[in-house]
């Protein structure tokens, strides 16, 4: 059972890798950059590393992903202007 | 053509990369044993927390100075913009916040106590902390920050300049950061307090310097 989804959490690990650095769309691939901060945090604590999955989930996937969607707005607002 | 080749590229190296780590011989120095034997000189329970702020608390020290480092690079790069008020979100959005931030400041000090005998510590307090303030700013309740004043100053080096004077003043027991053994686990505690107010300030201070100019520009 523990194996079954620690296969799940691998391959759904290389699967949002992938498609956050093939996805053409800046906000899917901001989205999915925090989906795979979650699921590695998962993946820390499945390595009884809880330590790094808390600041894999906190700086990882909340700061970095709050900070990528601010730029992505900021970009977002400066070509509506020019 | 060219597509095969490099995904065919990729799982020959991929595939040398998994061979590389099952050849993987055992660690040259085995170094849980000396962990696990000296915890109780330690002054905390967690083997974790033994070795970021005991056995190798200058790795910690340098790791507070490189964040406040970068956070002084943004502050010399964002300049003086003006801060404009923030938006004001959604009101559920803005009453779930307001219900959030205090669970989030409660499980801050729970994670920073626990650091002592379970996984938690410092930096995962300080980043619930600052996740707490960017949510707050979020949803238009906390405004983005302008030039810092002085407590703002104060709060952002608090950790840095507790460690340093810790680190001088212990410099007689004949190594850097030996603590004594009677009082290694309440300075280990202080130093802790002041490195998760700091952390805060400064993981806060990485999104809310960055974003204030976003409605002037």
């Amino acid at each position: 059972m523990s194996f079954a989804f620690d296969l799940l959490l691998a391959l759904s690990l290389l699967w949002s890798a992938w498609h956050t650095l093939t996805v053409t769309r800046l906000d899917r691939a901001i989205v999915l950059f925090i989906a795979f901060g979650l699921l590695m945090a998962l993946a820390w604590a499945r390595l009884s590393a809880p330590d790094i999955g808390l600041a894999e989930a906190a700086i990882g996937a909340g700061l970095t992903g709050a900070l990528l969607l601010d730029a992505y707005g900021a970009l977002h607002r400066r070509q509506g202007k020019s | 053509m060219k597509r095969i080749a490099v995904v065919a590229a990729a799982l020959v190296f991929v595939t040398a990369l998994i061979a590389a780590m099952l050849e993987l011989g055992a660690p040259a120095i085995d170094l849980r044993a000396p962990v696990a034997a000296h915890q109780a000189q330690s002054g905390v329970s967690h083997s974790v927390t033994a070795v970021l702020l005991n056995y190798r608390s200058y790795d910690t020290l340098l790791e507070i100075a490189v964040l406040l480092l970068a956070l002084l690079a943004i502050l010399a790069v964002v300049g003086d913009a003006p801060v404009s008020p923030p938006r004001a979100a959604h009101p559920v959005l803005q009453t779930l916040a307001r219900l959030a931030t205090p669970l989030m400041v409660v499980v801050a000090v729970y994670l920073l106590w626990a650091g002592a005998f379970r996984p938690g510590g410092a930096f995962q307090a300080g980043a619930v902390l600052a996740a707490a303030a960017v949510l707050l700013h979020l949803v238009g309740l906390a405004p983005g920050w302008s030039r810092p004043r002085l407590r703002l100053r104060l709060g952002l080096v608090a950790g840095f300049v507790v460690f340093l004077v810790m680190a001088a003043a212990l410099l007689p027991q004949g190594a850097l950061l030996q603590y004594p053994r009677a009082m290694a686990g309440g300075l280990i505690l202080l130093i802790e307090g002041g490195l998760t107010l700091s952390l805060a300030l400064i993981l806060a201070g990485l999104f809310l310097f960055l974003s204030r100019d976003e409605a002037a520009s």
